[in-house]
């Protein structure tokens, strides 16, 4: 089970509204190597770890990347509130804001739903492993 | 900065300590200095966390005791940011 604290990990206080941004922030939300994903991956994989410290250390990082996705959210949200249409149309938003105004929903940048394909987990500790250092690199 | 958003960026700091520590005592679970650590940093978190709930709104459902409003539900959500 959970418990959740009401704060930001790190603070976000986003003034200025930029869609354009948000559309590239998004995908480390929902995208193929984004907090999500992190986030599940570490959670899923842990359950076959047959070394308890191990398994206890990836329920600790999937409940860290818990709150870096709070954090991105965070970010698209303030990034996309208080748009107007004109800034909505010329800011290229106009394609997501049909589907879903501006709710953060997620996606890649290139509006590629999340999926449960941009991880993976086999059951074996070296190779979920070495799939975690090749996901950690990558948002890095 | 405010009062409020100077506790809780200092309770953010020190949780950051506690989170970066666990992760290390998970696999160093021996490691005593670490511990002392841990240990010093968490009774300060509590300590920041009561301060918080007392003066401003609880972090957590084990500090939002209420009577007169549900103090919990009452609370800022932190995506709203400060500029809101």
């Amino acid at each position: 089970m959970w418990n959740y604290e009401k704060r930001l990990q790190f603070p976000v206080n986003i003034k200025e509204p930029n869609a354009k941004l948000a559309q590239a922030i998004i995908s480390q939300f929902g995208g193929p190597d984004g907090e999500l994903a992190a986030s599940m991956r570490y959670l899923s994989q842990r359950y076959s770890v047959p070394y308890r410290e191990v398994a206890g250390l990836l329920t600790d990082i999937g409940t860290e990347e818990l709150a870096h996705l709070e954090m991105v959210g965070t970010i698209v949200h303030q990034l996309t509130r208080n748009l107007s249409m004109e800034e909505i149309e010329k800011s290229g938003f106009a394609n997501y804001y049909v589907d879903h105004t501006v709710g953060v929903w997620p996606q890649a940048a290139g509006g590629i739903p999340f999926n449960a394909c941009e991880f993976q987990v086999k059951g074996d500790p070296i190779t979920d492993l070495t799939e975690d250092m090749a996901a950690d690199g990558a948002a890095l | 900065m405010g009062g409020q958003e100077k506790l809780l960026r200092d309770i953010g700091i020190v949780d950051f300590v506690l989170v970066e520590l666990t992760e290390y005592l998970d696999t160093h679970p021996f490691d005593r200095n670490a511990m002392e650590y841990f240990n010093h940093y968490a009774r300060i978190k509590h300590q920041m966390s009561r301060e918080f709930a007392q003066k401003y709104f609880p972090l957590t459902k084990e500090m939002a005791e209420s009577d007169k409003e549900w103090r919990w539900g009452m609370a800022p959500l932190p995506w709203e940011g400060a500029c809101g």
